[in-house]
């Protein structure tokens, strides 16, 4: 217990944290401060504490909405990522696995082609209500199985309703003008000009989906043993399923319709957590959502800076470029732990 | 008479239409050390599952200190019997302590996730499976002797009076073979535990076991304790082996000396 060794693991765990805390705080200010307009910290805070300045209708309007909006989906993210890459047992494995953002996508299209929907708050109950809808049609098709003790069916249903829901999205948006249009604002993943009024369901959502996956954490971390020696620890394996997934698709569904489909996040953010704090679940699931929230908050906020004034770059693109050096730096520094 | 630990009564058991048993009946004693042997695929480990409630028999029913387990929640199984498959997959960046921690599971809730107890049994755990020195080594890091022993280290953690080890020597060699068996050995002494394993060694199998089960062609072929189930004859039928069955100069149990077959049977020489 006091061995020199347990002492240094447990200061280096510490330190995780911490750096973490001070990661959040740091993206935090920096969205509220940074972006096409600049505001000095203390004028942010002035504006924070008394909302009668007239840095508040930039504050309060958009930079707060805008920082909230972007710690809820990186953090669902990357929580998402984290489960789904321990239920699956896959490193690769990515929220989208089950279908959630091509259903969200779909519904998007198909709301502008069918009904000529395309406002934003059209888009945002539409990608949600399609999130959902794909994810129960894949763990309906993966329940036909009748093994759910195997991760294998999920992830081939998974990837085939998305083959097929993407194939239905290519036709459509390229045979009608105005599904394109509606497509082309919502795929690319952003937190900008994004209406809010979907924000209640979603951040409800988002919520259950969060308490469900901190209630899988245990299930997660006898299934990462293998599912013979998980039941022989008391798993019930449909049960962890159950729980696992529904977190899964809450989170994710809450992230898509609330930003666009936004890659790499649920991919990347549980392999630098699990580098930062380790594989157990009880921790890897906290430092995902903060890995998520902050990378989030950091691309957003660059892509608002580079964006000077101008068109911003949305953050889906810069992630993907940011991003994708980033996650080459961490695989080369260290030997990133098979699952 | 004391009631038994484990019983499969008449069990039929099998996967998907293939049946490996049919009404097989089998007791397991109470603080014994029980060792399944047989040639591959004779259902070692379809039987070793049947007791652990990995798999539903589909007659018969299999009891667990007198209650049949299939009435028993899966948790409440697994706080009275332990079960090491074959293969369970090393986490990534996971702490031997961490793992160990793993076989608390059972006793734990969501609104109790840690306790007092939890901690002295995982405690208890590493040390008395000489884990202390390397409780915070990654078990990725492991060498296979120390990675099996920090396997059987989650299994005591559980804390259950049976426990079943499914081929826990597979992949070492000889002398940490012989570790993990004088492990078994302690923790049966120390504890009383009743513990029913699959080995192939069959003379390690007879030096560390109080009884030996056969398993042959969906039944039992011998069981008893060692002198009197190594046999000649046995080995014959169940391994299709010519061997030579002699005292263990070192133990004084039966030691297995297989023998070259006869030329004419012999693989021709190439």
């Amino acid at each position: 217990m006091s061995s020199p060794a347990f002492a240094v693991a447990r200061r280096v765990r510490v330190d995780a944290w911490v750096l973490l805390g001070l990661a959040l705080l740091l993206a935090v200010v920096g969205s509220l401060t940074l972006g096409s307009n600049p505001v000095a910290p203390g004028t942010v805070l002035q504006a924070l504490l008394d909302p009668s300045t007239d840095t508040d209708a930039v504050i309060w309007g958009s930079r707060v909405p805008r920082t909230l909006l972007g710690l809820l989906v990186g953090g669902c993210l990357g929580v998402a990522g984290a489960l789904m890459q321990g239920q699956t047992g896959n490193p690769l494995a990515d929220p989208g696995l089950f279908g959630v953002s091509s259903g969200a996508s779909l519904a998007v299209v198909l709301g502008a082609y069918l009904l000529g929907f395309n406002s934003m708050t059209a888009s945002l109950f539409l990608a949600l209500g399609g999130a959902l809808v794909a994810s129960v049609l894949v763990f309906g098709i993966a329940t036909l199985s009748r093994d759910l003790a195997n991760p294998v069916p999920l992830a081939i249903a998974g990837t085939a309703v998305t083959a097929l829901l993407n194939a239905v999205i290519s036709f459509l948006v390229l045979t009608n003008a105005s599904s394109l249009e509606a497509f082309r604002v919502w795929v690319v993943g952003s937190l900008g000009g994004r209406a809010l009024d979907a924000l209640p369901p979603a951040l409800a959502l988002a919520l259950v989906g969060l308490v469900l996956a901190f209630a899988n954490a245990r299930s997660l971390n006898s299934l990462t043993l293998g599912t013979e020696l998980a039941q022989g620890l008391g798993e019930t394996l449909w049960r962890a399923r159950l729980v696992g997934l529904s977190a899964i698709t809450l989170t994710t569904a809450s992230a898509v319709a609330l930003a666009g489909p936004i890659g790499f996040i649920g991919l990347t953010a549980p392999h630098a957590a699990r580098a930062l704090v380790g594989g157990n679940h009880f921790r890897l699931l906290p430092a995902s959502g903060l890995v998520g929230a902050v990378t989030l908050l950091v691309c957003d906020t660059v892509g608002r800076v580079i964006g000077g004034g101008q068109a911003e770059v949305p953050v889906g693109v810069v992630l993907a470029t940011l991003g994708g050096v980033a996650f080459i730096a961490i695989v080369r520094r260290t030997k990133l732990a098979a699952l | 008479m004391t009631m038994p630990a484990l019983v499969a009564d008449r069990v039929t058991l099998g996967y998907d239409g293939h049946v490996v048993f049919t009404g097989l009946t089998v007791q397991i004693e109470p603080g014994t050390v029980t060792t399944l042997i047989g040639a591959n695929g004779c259902g070692k480990s379809t039987l070793l599952k049947a007791f652990g409630r990995l798999l539903a028999p589909s007659s018969g029913v299999v009891r667990l200190e007198g209650t049949p387990v299939r009435q028993l929640s899966a948790r409440a199984v697994a706080r009275r019997l332990a079960i090491l498959p074959q293969k369970p997959l090393t986490p990534a960046a996971t702490t031997v302590r961490d793992l160990v921690m793993r076989g608390r599971h059972p006793h734990q809730t969501l609104l109790r996730p840690w306790s007092a107890e939890d901690a002295a049994k995982v405690a208890e755990a590493i040390a008395s499976t000489g884990m202390t020195e390397l409780a915070d080594r990654d078990v990725g890091s492991l060498s296979g002797g120390q990675l099996q022993r920090a396997w059987i280290a989650l299994v005591l953690a559980q804390d259950a009076p049976v426990i079943l080890l499914d081929e826990p020597t597979t992949f070492l060699d000889l002398s940490h073979q012989l570790e993990v068996l004088r492990l078994v050995r302690q923790i049966n002494a120390r504890q009383g535990s009743t513990i029913v394993m699959v080995l192939h060694d069959l003379s390690l199998a007879a030096r560390y076991s109080d009884r030996l089960i056969v398993l042959h062609e969906g039944g039992v072929l011998a069981d008893g304790a060692p002198w009197d189930v190594i046999t000649p004859a046995v080995l014959a039928t169940a391994f299709g082996l010519e061997a030579l069955v002699m005292a263990d100069p070192a133990s004084g149990r039966p030691l297995v000396v297989p023998l070259e077959p006869a030329p004419d049977t012999a693989v021709p020489a190439i």
